[in-house]
């Protein structure tokens, strides 16, 4: 089963919009089977990405790596062809393949692989041994000087910090003024307001070099704070694509929904579908909770999914009225636990369903395991997804 | 003492490694990098010198050099006289069989040279070439300085190769260790015991210098 909204948000996809195509875009189809120990992986993806920062974000051995690695020509694929900006790079049709050194990609890997033995300037003097002397020793000056780190020119990486090694690596890479730009995790040991620093360099970076870049991550976070778009890997698939909002907030795929973190994800079977105003209503699998939802096309009596985040969930001690919000649940605490500065309040209602609210909101309600208490759910706080 | 074999020894030991580096590291780099699926057949055959006898290696060092085969027939017709009982034909010689000592701790080394940095690399624009000179080598200089160093301690000492291929003809082929075997057969003990003080003392110097440049690599190299 389909759901109208999913074909919806993956048909930009299939279509490419024309000028994507004729610019400085990436357009990649991949497939690369892999043996693995218990079955084979198949990387099997399909997909464009305008200039900008396009999330890849996947949980881990969902493939990402390895589709970097396809782009950049490190890993062969076994069909498929790879573009960018028009050059062909790899196509299995015409057995093209441009090797690694000639296909002007920047590609910082996860752990930086910054050359242990060259000194700062030398690291990001490497990939400009084309270019005269002044003019490389101009280049280099600049990007040192714009990523601040110009006044450790002549130390070894293993003399710097973890975010100065960040800040060399993107600069060594950017240097060479690639006309792809691929990211692996390049941030993932960092502070946070270190990593806020470096992000806001890439962007404005980007700015002035408009050309696709492939940042990946599995830190949602990340994707919030850098992604124009976001492409959801999993299992060697691309299973959601769009803006961040799209995708994260409203996931129409059950992996997306752990990934972005929902934390209560129920098996429902369609009730009744009110068109007139938009909503339907779902009767949880195994309870007798009925939640209304948004509208969208599935049959009655056809089986989907519901996510709803624990943040979304309001806790009520008693009966409340007047309420716009029209999932009003009766239910009993189960339990409470303390994350941090925050209570996570498991509730039974039928089905078990996690409740975050405030340490002071579990003080002012008194909320203690056995306590009666109602939830109320926003309708489009309910996420639907196919089975 | 006999300086005259001394010398002789000296020579053919460093020619051995300064050629051992020029052949070693290519073949070290194919058996490091290959994918073939037969590479292990040829990682046996550059081992090989390590486990067989260096009488049985000598023998056929030997034939292979003789008027019988084409090699030592090509080489006749190219200098007017046999590769075998001569200064070249115990460099070759010598060659095969410190072969493994110099491609096993280049081998080593580079592959202990950490793949993301070739990537890298190759990334950057870097041809193989550029990638092997700017980061593999740089990364391997412990690798290089032990087997240049092995290969030559090797060649000082060897023996059942040398008199297999060049016999004993002073001044060409009479190396170190004939020379003590010679002394021990005329019994003289005290002669022979001299010279083979001096070849313990090349042995230690050398293994030392290789472990102190080992542990201090980059304390000594020139590089700012």
């Amino acid at each position: 089963m389909a759901l109208e909204v999913e074909r919806a948000q993956s048909a930009p996809a299939e279509k490419p919009r024309r000028e994507d195509v004729e610019g400085r875009a990436l357009s990649a189809r991949i497939r690369k089977t892999l043996p693995g120990a218990g079955h084979d992986f198949v990387l099997d993806a399909e997909f464009s990405a305008a200039p900008g920062i396009a999330i890849l974000f996947g949980p881990s051995g969902a493939g990402k790596t390895t589709l970097l690695n396809c782009l950049a020509g490190l890993n062969t694929p076994d069909t498929g062809r790879v573009a960018v900006s028009g050059h062909v790079w790899f196509d299995s049709s015409t057995r093209q393949n441009v090797p690694v050194s000639e296909r002007h990609i920047g590609y910082v890997f996860q752990d930086l692989a910054l050359f242990p033995h060259l000194s700062v300037k030398e690291n990001v003097e490497y990939g400009l041994s084309r270019v005269g002397a002044r003019e490389r020793a101009e280049r280099s000056g600049s990007i040192l000087d714009s990523f601040r780190v110009a006044h450790l020119r002549d130390r070894r990486p293993s003399q710097i910090s973890g975010g100065e090694r960040q800040r060399v690596a993107l600069a060594r890479t950017l240097v060479t003024d690639p006309c792809l730009l691929l990211l692996d995790e390049p941030l993932v040991a960092l502070d946070a307001q270190t990593k806020g620093k470096i992000v806001d360099d890439l962007r404005l970076w980007n700015q002035s070099h408009r050309i696709p870049i492939l940042y990946v991550t599995h830190s949602r976070e990340e994707v919030f704070a850098l992604g124009e778009r976001v492409l959801v890997l999993d299992e060697g698939k691309i299973i959601a694509q769009g803006t961040p909002h799209q995708v994260m907030r409203a996931p129409r795929h059950e992996t997306v929904a752990q990934l972005a973190g929902f934390e209560n994800i129920f098996t429902a079977t369609v009730h009744a579908a009110h068109e007139d105003r938009g909503t339907m209503t779902c009767q949880l699998t195994g309870s007798s909770v009925q939640l209304e939802t948004p509208l969208v096309r599935a049959e009655v009596g056809s089986v989907i999914r519901v996510a709803i985040s624990a943040g979304d969930i309001l806790l009520a001690a008693e009966s409340p009225v007047g309420l716009s919000a029209r999932n009003v649940i009766p239910g009993k605490v189960v339990s409470l636990t303390q994350r941090d500065v925050m209570v996570a309040a498991e509730v039974n209602c039928g089905v078990r369903m996690e409740v975050h609210l405030t340490l002071a909101a579990r003080d002012s309600l008194h909320l203690d395991p056995g306590r009666s208490v109602w939830l109320i759910i926003k309708t489009h706080s309910c996420h639907l997804m196919a089975v | 003492m006999d300086w005259q074999a001394f010398w002789l020894t000296i020579r053919l030991a460093v020619l051995v490694a300064a050629v051992l580096v020029v052949i070693g590291l290519p073949i070290a780099y194919w058996i490091t990098y290959s994918r073939w699926r037969w590479k292990f057949l040829a990682e046996a055959v550059v081992a090989l010198p390590i486990v067989i006898p260096p009488t049985v290696l000598g023998f056929y060092v030997l034939l292979a050099l003789g008027p019988r085969s084409p090699l030592g027939r090509w080489w006749e017709a190219l200098t007017g006289h046999s590769l075998a009982f001569t200064f070249e034909g115990l460099v070759i010689g010598s060659i095969l069989y410190s072969l493994p000592f110099a491609v096993q701790p280049f081998a080593a080394s580079f592959s202990a040279v950490d793949s993301k940095l070739i990537a890298a690399s190759a990334t950057l624009g870097a041809s193989r070439t550029k990638t092997f000179f700017r980061v593999i080598l740089p990364l391997s200089i412990s690798g290089l300085v032990t087997g240049v160093a092995l290969s030559f301690a090797h060649t000082m000492g060897e023996f059942g190769v040398v008199l297999m291929v060049g016999g004993n003809i002073p001044g060409v082929t009479r190396t170190v260790s004939i020379d003590i075997y010679d002394q021990v057969q005329m019994s003289n003990y005290g002669g022979a015991n001299q010279t083979a003080l001096v070849l313990v003392w090349i042995a230690f110097v050398v293994l030392s210098l290789v472990y102190a440049l080992n542990r201090r690599i980059w304390a000594i190299w020139p590089w700012k």
